[in-house]
């Protein structure tokens, strides 16, 4: 059988060749035009006029567009409709589109981008959480807050209360193709959208109402992007919608493409928080009550920060059962790029929430911050007695309970594969004889909801065909964006026809085969359009078991489909041979398929429900060493030990746990947006924003699957592996907490990132005990 | 004028090419051929790495800020020619499907053909060879797989004609006025520069490269230094060395790593693999940055900078070249002919503060000669990046450590001085106050190594 089988990515042949199409490969008709946006260069204010002659004059351009000039809607925002294309009146963040250079060459359009001259009433702009809290600048009404128990009276009552403080900073995605898009007119006012895009139906629903049609008049097509991690969930809206606009207006096919440092301005990023913690804990660290505040900055639209920002207070608990909890969430409008969706999507910074309290419970105690985890975490699943009442034993912050927790299994098993116990010992003694140096170590447990929270959205459909020398042709909802979604998949089909991999047939995502899909996001993309393919294929199986079966004088249920052949009572035939023969019984070969995620409700403004149909879990330890004069550092060891339930490719689910460690590492350390005053951002490119380099990754790294069968009714009992990982590597910034703990009595207090000018601070921090 | 050079094992002639053309843009635009990528167009992720042949060897180099011209007599290989003539896949394409060392595949190209070229130079420093190829999907690890996987498999015999390929010669200059000059000689420059003293010189484009990709400048009179056979090589003298404006910091790295360890584990960090092959240390020096790495270690090393001119050359300790912030002494037509090094003992002390470590450029570099003789500092150098508007040495800081005993209320009273040196500013890369602290630290580490206290975080292992 196809699953559970290590398939390499099914573009890694052309991966390596050069030959794997991104946007910017596909050849363009002759007379191709090349966009670019005209950005403003303040953060906040009116425009009062603007200056486009040079812009217009300049050489090889074609047309220069405003607000004034577009035919329909002006709005690219994938929830509110508060994001204009291009500017209209006001300015709400430096580096918005304001006017779109329409021109026959990247280059050309891009040097008269730089022509226009905008004139502005500037305004004091609103950056900071604190800039924003003191004019109330904000989305939503006031703060939400999800609450269980009493936290304040457990507050009182606890044995022990500590409260703190910690900044999270945003992230920029860094996908290594920048975003993208080409439309091409077509007749009678169609459109063809070529899109680097993670949502092809939300570039189709804008692109129609950019141009004044029906959806049915769009067709939105991706077959792969170079890398998305949530940063095309919305952000190429713009771009699809210029070019569409753009070529409608001229007649000619447009594309578009971001510099980099033009898309790293543009374009929102991870959310950057402050998160507030009050905690009330016993003598064991066992959790009495713990109150947190989150201040999300969410920039200048609202986007998708009210679910990013849900799903931050839905992991404040990670893998801990918390009994008196609140949590109150502030999403602060302000005057920068608008955040946005970023792998984990709100999560790792709700996690990064709880992980820092059990650090800093562990080191008022003068514990072992492992104990104080374990003391606090959810109970296994069979662990639980039966006598337990199961509602009240174990719930969410949000009130779900938590009924297929593994956590503590799965931490037993790393703590004894990495050595934990031992290695720690082994650091404490050598941190006391080294002077300069000291090494820290952490283990972080992740427990991850997987669903959309916004319920609706968890549904997908697929189309598949079965052609008549047995070949078949697989297409579904899910877009490819290097997360290896199109074969596993594949091997799903190819599972349930029973025939080789290389009979299925990938194609590109096409809002033109399968409509009305949600974003590949959150997750989701395997366990919907899996299960959406596995529909579509028993569909058309059951209609060849029915028609062969009887040709074959068997009972149809004892049709087997196996090893490239149909097998019917006695006789076996070829699949091919099998889908002549249904062709020619005049048997329907093509079906779609449609999935929806069952026992999810949700109410986001009362915080109660079930928004996840099950729990991903994980765990990590990380050793890292800090050099206390310059705070400088390095992962040396990474063990990371994964449940992506049983696995549909191994080695995929792999190389997602393995990136997204790194992923979650670099945004917890290196990786460091800095804005000016004035409201620019200063890193907007690799030169000044860092990423991990290859030398970055941990020396020794080692990765397991946990590899059980998901309890849930998920496609081959699989679990979702593309987000959690990246919290995988939360355990390296705790074990540079770790290591700042080994330097000094007093408390660190390491903020995020922990870039080596942060460890040093913290360093510092905990030999100023005395002066404090 | 025409240049000539081969790609993918075919000649090309491309008659008066626009000189800031590069080579990414051209073979995307004019040729087709989309397998080399666009990343950052920068020269900072690696995407765009193609491999060039030339008389120095083998190399991957970022294809974004490469110029046409600087092609003249090379051999370019892309992704697409990197597969044997009959479709035989390359041992590092084949390690890289077997060991799933692609997810989004953008960065693939590029890695592909960092790895490839490292194979063929039988360099297995697989984190060296890739600190310049970025990516966001993997986290390296499959990638390594691959790269260790194939140390021992043969070089593919269409590449290894191309190592030992005699490049063809730059054709002779086109007597018709032409967008861009390329002298011969050293003396053939001079005139040419005096002649033109608005022209940009250009020697690696790393630098220069931006100006045309980011700032969108046009360069409407350009000299590009590559056909200068007498600013290249490296020569060793019996009092020191003397290092052509146009040898790259690969080449410097390998000839002075031997000589001086620290600033042989300060190059290997300067910019990446790829920059470094095109990065020349004349044009560091050139262009005056504060925070380039090549200025502070000349400077400690004490080392001479020799300007050429078409009526007589001068030169000068290489920190009074450096002015102020964006000034240098350099007249018109004046351009960096050679930096010369005096022999001496390997007292060397390079330490560089960046957010990332490799491919990063830094927030404080700091290059501290400290001879020690009978517990005392003998005469010491201090020179630092990213502590003022030019690379400078620390005078205080020094005095206070001359002759000075080796001892830590020495090293307490330069710390002290040393803020005395520099005002240093607070950007994206560094608050004033972490400079301030992380440059007086590394003279506290540089004593700690000198007593025998361990200090480097890169040689502690799990």
């Amino acid at each position: 059988m196809s699953v559970a089988k290590s398939h390499p990515h099914d573009a890694a042949a052309l991966h390596v060749a050069g030959s794997a199409r991104y946007v910017d490969d596909i050849p363009v008709p002759a007379g191709t035009l090349h966009l670019a946006f005209g950005l403003g260069d303040v953060a906040r204010g009116r425009i009062t006029a603007m200056a486009l002659e040079d812009a217009r004059a300049a050489p090889g351009v074609v047309a220069v567009l405003t607000a004034q000039d577009l035919p329909f809607a002006n709005d690219v925002s994938p929830s509110n409709h508060d994001e204009p294309l291009l500017a209209d009146g006001a300015l709400y963040y430096l580096g918005q589109p304001v006017f779109l250079v329409v021109a026959t060459s990247h280059r050309a359009a891009r040097v008269a981008a730089r022509k226009g001259r905008v004139t502005v009433q500037q305004d004091t702009p609103i950056l900071t959480i604190d800039d924003a809290l003191a004019a109330d600048s904000r989305f939503e009404d006031g703060p939400r807050v999800y609450a269980k128990g009493d936290v304040e009276a457990a507050l009182k009552g606890a044995p022990q209360r500590l409260s703190g403080s910690l900044e999270i900073g945003g992230q920029e995605h860094f996908y290594l193709e920048g975003q993208a898009a080409l439309a091409l007119p077509g007749e009678d006012g169609d459109m063809t959208v070529h899109s680097s895009t993670q949502h092809p139906t939300e570039i189709q629903h804008k692109v129609a109402e950019a141009l004044g049609l029906p959806m049915h008049g769009v067709r939105v097509e991706t077959r792969r992007m170079g890398g998305g991690f949530g940063g095309k969930e919305s952000q190429g809206n713009a771009l699809a919608v210029a070019c569409a606009v753009a070529a409608h207006q001229t007649g000619r096919p447009c594309k578009m493409r971001y510099d980099r440092d033009d898309d790293m301005i543009i374009t929102g990023k991870r959310h950057d928080f402050r998160i507030d913690y009050r905690v009330g804990f016993d003598t064991r660290g066992r959790l009495a009550a713990v109150d947190f505040t989150h201040y999300a900055r969410c920039g200048w639209a609202m986007d998708l920060s009210l679910p990013v920002a849900d799903r931050a207070m839905l992991h404040a608990d990670n893998a801990y059962h918390l009994t008196d909890v609140r949590i109150t969430s502030h999403r602060l409008k302000t005057n920068t790029q608008s955040a946005t969706a970023f792998r984990g999507f709100g999560g790792p910074q709700g996690i990064v929430g709880i992980e820092r309290v059990m650090d800093h419970v562990a080191q008022h105690l003068g514990l072992d911050p492992l104990a104080v985890r374990r003391a606090n975490s959810y109970r296994d699943h069979n662990r639980i007695a039966p006598s337990d009442p199961p509602a009240d034993v174990q719930t969410t912050p949000y009130h779900q309970p938590v009924t297929d927790c593994i956590i503590e299994a799965l931490t037993d098993r790393l703590r004894q594969t990495s050595g934990y116990d031992a290695r720690r010992a082994a650091i404490a003694a050598w941190n006391a004889d080294q002077p300069i140096l000291k090494r820290g170590i952490s283990l972080t447990p992740v427990k991850f909801g997987i669903s959309f929270t916004l319920t609706h959205l968890n549904q997908a459909g697929a189309l598949v065909h079965v052609y008549q020398d047995g070949s078949i042709h697989l297409n579904h909802g899910g877009t490819e964006m290097g997360q290896g979604l199109f074969q596993k998949v594949a091997q799903v089909a190819a599972a349930r026809f029973g025939v080789p991999l290389r009979a299925v047939r990938i194609t590109a995502t096409d809002t033109a085969k399968v409509p009305n899909t949600s974003a590949t996001a959150a997750s989701s993309g395997s366990d919907l359009n899996g299960m959406a393919v596995q529909f579509a294929c028993d569909t058309i199986r059951t209609r060849m078991a029915d028609h062969l079966a009887a040709l074959h004088d068997c009972a149809p249920d004892s049709v087997r489909f196996e090893n490239g052949m149909v097998h019917l009572g006695s006789d076996s035939l070829s699949f091919a041979t099998a889908a002549q023969a249904c062709y020619e019984g005049r048997v329907s070969l093509s079906s779609t398929g449609f999935y929806k995620t069952p026992d999810i409700q949700w109410d986001r403004i009362k915080g109660r429900g079930r928004p996840f149909y099950y729990f991903a879990y994980g765990a990590a330890v990380t050793e890292v060493v800090i050099d206390t004069l310059t705070g400088e550092n390095r992962i040396l060891r990474a063990d990371l030990l994964h449940d992506a339930g049983r696995s549909l490719n191994p080695a995929l689910d792999i190389g997602q746990i393995e990136g997204g460690y790194v992923q979650g590492a670099g945004w917890l350390t290196t990786e460091e947006l800095v804005w000016d005053d004035a409201g620019a951002l200063k890193t907007h490119a690799p030169a000044t924003y860092k990423i991990p380099a290859c030398s970055d990754r941990p020396e020794i790294f080692n990765v397991a699957l946990w590899d059980q069968p998901n309890p849930a009714d998920t496609v081959y009992r699989s679990k979702a592996v593309g987000e959690p990982p990246l919290m995988l590597g939360i355990s390296a910034w705790s074990a540079l907490a770790d290591a700042v703990r080994a330097c000094g009595p007093g408390y660190g207090d390491l903020q995020a990132p922990a870039t080596a000018e942060a460890v040093l601070a913290a360093v510092d921090r905990t030999r100023e005990q005395d002066r404090r | 004028m025409h240049i000539t050079f081969m790609l993918n094992g075919a000649p090309v002639t491309l008659a008066d090419p626009a000189p800031t053309v590069t080579l990414l843009d051209w073979l995307r635009e004019d040729r087709g051929l989309t397998g080399t990528k666009e990343g950052c167009n920068e020269g900072d992720c690696g995407a765009c790495t193609v491999m060039v042949t030339d008389e120095a060897g083998v190399h991957p180099l970022n294809a974004c800020i490469l110029f046409l011209p600087q092609l003249a007599g090379k051999h370019v290989t892309t992704v697409e020619g990197l597969a044997a003539p009959d479709g035989t896949r390359h041992p590092v394409q084949e390690a890289m499907i077997a060991h799933h060392g692609s997810q989004c595949g953008f960065c693939t190209p590029g890695f592909v053909m960092s790895m490839a070229t490292a194979h063929l130079n039988g360099d297995t420093d697989h984190d060296t060879v890739l600190a310049g190829n970025l990516c966001r999907c993997t986290g390296y690890a499959p990638i390594i797989r691959a790269a260790k996987a194939v140390e021992n498999e043969a070089v593919p015999a269409h590449l290894l004609a191309l190592a030992t390929a005699t490049p063809s010669e730059p054709p002779e200059a086109n007597p018709a006025p032409a967008a861009f000059h390329q002298p011969k000689t050293a003396a053939a420059l001079a005139d040419l520069y005096a002649a033109h003293p608005d022209a940009t010189l250009i020697a690696g484009a790393t630098d220069v490269g931006l100006w045309v990709t980011k700032q969108l400048r046009d360069l409407d009179k350009v000299i590009f230094l590559g056909a200068c056979a007498d600013l290249r090589g490296i020569e060793q003298t019996d009092t020191g060395w003397r290092i052509g404006a146009m040898a790259t910091i690969a080449q410097v790295e390998q000839a002075l790593a031997p000589h001086f360890a620290a600033l042989g584990t300060l190059l290997r960090r300067y910019g990446s693999t790829q920059v470094r092959h095109a990065a020349t240390l004349g044009g560091n020096i050139a262009n005056g940055s504060p925070i380039g790495d090549g200025s502070p270690a000349m400077i400690a090393l004490g080392a001479t900078l020799h300007l050429g001119h078409a009526t007589g050359a001068r030169e000068m300790p290489i920190e009074e070249y450096f002015v102020a912030y964006g000034k240098q002494d350099r007249r018109p037509g004046e351009f960096v002919e050679a930096i010369t090094l005096p022999r001496q003992a390997d007292n060397l002390h390079c330490y560089k503060l960046s957010k990332r470590f490799d491919q990063d450029i830094s927030a404080v570099c700091g290059c501290l000669n400290l001879p020690v003789a009978d517990g005392r500092f003998g005469s010491v150098r201090l020179a630092f990046g990213g502590m003022s508007g030019t690379p400078a040495r620390a005078p205080r800081a020094e005095a206070a450590l001359s002759g000075a005993p080796l001892s830590r209320a020495t090293v307490d009273a330069a710390m002290t001085a040393l803020a005395q040196d520099f005002d240093p500013m607070s950007d994206m890369r560094a608050s004033a106050a972490y400079r301030m602290q992380g440059a007086q630290n590394m003279l506290l580490r540089a004593f700690h190594t000198l007593t025998g206290v361990q200090t480097d975080i890169h040689e502690v292992h799990a």
